[in-house]
């Protein structure tokens, strides 16, 4: 069965104030989306959204996973489920090894019926997998033993996003901007890494501003987001067209879009 | 349990302790029957049941003096207690008359989840009067007899080794200091006697062979340990099993006295049910180039009120106290430090962590003090609080007193809450709401939890997780 999600008609609002004003995507097994748009549009909070942020508070619409509803569910189970997200900004847990986070998660994640207090997978074999992942993403082992997001320079909180996804293997991955704040060779190193673990294996949303990322993992599609809505779809070509000239176009084509935008981004 | 530390004399030791079991039994009942309330006929009782010396009766009066004449601290929590509803001593029988079908089932419930064995379960209850260890300890016993070490109860150490007890009991916590070290002075018994002569280093936490011992934690234990010049220790008392008891009230000292370059570190894990008052008295004094280091944890009981101090008294002297505290529903840790620097070129550090869920409220209350003339004295002080939910409390109380110009003294401190951005980064890679907050709460204690033997630092995490899940009796 190929695996979809589906989002339908989704409104979002933030303490009060809606940012998602109706968004529909559908994103199969195997496809990679890029999700573009400029700053303040809302790509950030479809991805909060989609995870279960309790910030991010959904006031229409559906997501679902293989007809599951998603919004029924709490931020693990979506992730038991298969859902990943890549944060843009991870929050430092200090005192908490990645190895030990990791090894909750992973178990978690594979046995979805595991409750609070029964075993992990064995050490062991947690630790021969998180190796070869590792090596496989040019990490050092030291990695593992330092504490979760704490004092890590941008790439390296980036790297220990795609550690983790590499680790979960979801059924579908949300990127939130994992090339900011990279140098070329580090997204470069990025982008690889996410080739090596399979983008055919999972569905992809990519959000970025840039295109960084797309050259290496060039979308089917090409989503742009304005004033909280999808304002365009198209192919790879769309992503490129932006990365050239901006969004320019789009702000004209969509002036009711760009109010929105503006009047969201000027809060 | 007591007896069996000194190997040399082993057989004879356990023989006597045998006889002393009997003897109690079939004597004390005539001439001493355990009866609530304290008066001095009651602490002529004691000291006559135990066969003390005479010094040691008239420290114990002078001590109920000055018991009865101390009001209650007006600080640190509520206190409500009856002196007079309390039993001061009882026979060792008498502990053994209480049934398995008594014990609460909360308590039952957490030793279950902590999978703490059968027989230390009974023990541990107050069921069962000692829990059987010489297996394991007898070959640890003999080595520390090699090298002179003595390691028994102070009830055995003052039969013993009079002079020691003569020269160094009640010198650094002496009676006057406050009322609740006055009561101990009065009616203590039982406690941990520990002398290491010059130069031996004993390489393992001692007492982690065999951290279930009787004798060692009766309600007003009394605790000695002498480290000797150039001498190294770490010693580790409690565990972190619930340690239930009907009485309402533990009240402990602890004097320990480090010579010039040993070293001493005393590591607590206790956690007491809900309806213990838990008292505690504990000091130090560091002479030249000493180390005393205090590593301290708090879970349970409705109030604690500890805070160990070391003294500094000789140049070179270093002083640490390393201490977190759990306060859930309806528990008060008032916990804390304290340094003295009275001599120069001294340094001490604090740290303590505390936590709050459920209502419960912790204080950090440490007092920092330089000395005149202790000049280059370096103190740094860190104190950490974590919040779990609105209905909890913590308040942080430092005093700091300099009386010298020369120094470098630091003291931060921070309160947090537990960040939602924490709790959601966690639960959207698959872990629980409970199994995050627990994992956010044990990285928050982790620096301290390193410092732990192997054994009680897996334990603390696993109770953590329990206290998160409120299950805990």
């Amino acid at each position: 069965m190929t695996h979809v999600l589906k989002i339908e008609n989704l409104q979002v609002a933030v303490e009060g104030k809606p940012i998602l004003r109706g968004v529909d995507l559908e994103i199969k097994h195997g496809e990679t989306h890029a999700l573009m748009g400029p700053n303040g549009s809302g790509k950030s909070t479809l991805g909060q959204a989609i995870m279960g942020h309790p910030k991010y508070e959904v006031t229409g619409g559906t997501i679902t996973l293989d007809g599951e509803d998603l919004l029924e569910m709490e931020p693990d189970e979506r992730a038991r489920a298969g859902m990943f997200m890549a944060f843009q900004r991870p929050v430092a847990i200090p005192g908490v090894k990645m190895a030990d986070f990791l090894r909750h998660s992973t178990t978690n994640v594979r046995n979805p019926e595991r409750k609070e207090g029964e075993d992990l997978i064995p050490m062991k074999d947690f630790r021969r997998e998180l190796k070869d992942k590792m090596q496989q993403l040019q990490m050092d082992m030291e990695f593992a033993r330092r504490y979760v997001n704490d004092g890590f320079s941008g790439g390296e909180m980036k790297r220990a996003e795609i550690l983790q996804l590499a680790m979960l293997q979801p059924k579908f991955a949300i990127l939130d901007e994992t090339d900011s704040g990279l140098d070329a060779d580090a997204v470069r190193l990025a982008s690889e890494s996410i080739a090596d673990i399979g983008r055919e294996k999972m569905g992809l949303l990519i959000i970025t501003h840039h295109d960084k990322l797309l050259v290496h993992n060039p979308p089917e599609f090409t989503h742009v987001m304005l004033g909280g809505r999808l304002v365009e779809t198209g192919g790879s070509e769309l992503a490129e067209e932006l990365h050239a000239n901006g969004y320019e176009r789009i702000r004209a084509a969509y002036p009711e879009a760009e109010a929105e935008n503006l009047a969201m981004a000027g809060e | 349990m007591a007896t069996d530390i000194t190997p040399d004399k082993n057989a004879e030791a356990e023989s006597i302790g045998e006889i002393n079991k009997y003897d109690f039994r079939t004597e004390t009942e005539a001439v001493f029957k355990s009866q609530k309330g304290l008066n001095e006929e009651i602490v002529r009782q004691i000291s006559a049941m135990k066969e003390e010396p005479e010094w040691m009766l008239e420290f114990r009066l002078k001590a109920l003096e000055i018991f009865e004449s101390k009001p209650m601290p007006e600080w640190g929590g509520d206190i409500d207690i009856n002196f007079q509803d309390i039993y001061y001593y009882l026979k060792p029988t008498d502990g053994q008359e209480k049934s398995w079908d008594d014990v609460p089932e909360e308590i039952k419930e957490t030793f279950d989840r902590l999978g703490i064995p059968e027989a230390e379960r009974k023990f541990l209850a107050g069921v069962k009067a000692q829990f059987e260890s010489e297996v394991v300890y007898g070959s640890v016993a003999e080595d520390l007899e090699k090298q002179g070490v003595i390691f028994t109860d102070t009830d055995t150490a003052l039969k013993e080794h009079p002079e020691l007890l003569r020269e160094y009991f009640g010198t650094i916590i002496p009676s006057e200091d406050n009322k609740v070290s006055a009561l101990n002075s009065a009616v203590w018994s039982g406690g941990s006697f520990i002398y290491v002569p010059p130069g031996v280093k004993i390489e393992f936490p001692l007492q982690a062979y065999f951290r279930i011992n009787a004798q060692n934690m009766g309600q007003f234990e009394r605790t000695l340990i002498i480290v000797d010049e150039g001498a190294e220790i770490h010693y580790v008392e409690g565990c972190t099993a619930p340690m239930y008891s009907s009485d309402s009230l533990h009240s402990a000292v602890v004097e320990v006295i480090v010579k010039k370059n040993a070293r001493c570190r005393y590591t607590t894990i206790q956690n007491w049910a809900n309806n213990i008052y838990n008292l505690v008295t504990k000091r130090a004094v560091c002479h030249a180039d000493a180390t005393m280091e205090w590593v301290d944890g708090n879970l349970g009981s409705q109030l604690t009120m500890k805070y160990p101090a070391v003294y500094m008294l000789e140049p070179g002297a270093h002083g640490e106290i390393l201490s977190i505290a759990f306060a859930g529903n309806g528990q008060h840790q008032d916990a804390g430090a304290k340094l003295v620097h009275a001599a120069p070129h001294t340094t001490g550090q604090i740290i303590s962590k505390s936590i709050s869920k459920n209502g419960g409220r912790s204080s950090y209350r440490g007092l920092v003090r330089v000395e005149e003339g202790a000049n280059h004295a370096k103190n740094n002080v860190v104190c950490d609080a974590l919040i779990l939910d609105p209905e909890s409390r913590s308040d942080t109380y430092p005093y700091i007193e300099i009386m010298e110009q020369d120094v470098s003294i630091g003291h931060e401190a921070s309160v947090s809450r537990i960040g939602e951005e924490q709790l959601f980064y966690l639960t959207s890679r698959g872990l629980s709401e409970t199994e995050a907050s627990a994992m956010i709460v044990n990285g928050f204690i982790e620096p301290l939890v390193k410092e732990l033997p192997m054994e009680y630092a897996v334990e603390l995490n696993r109770l953590i997780q329990l206290q998160m899940e409120g299950s805990v009796g």
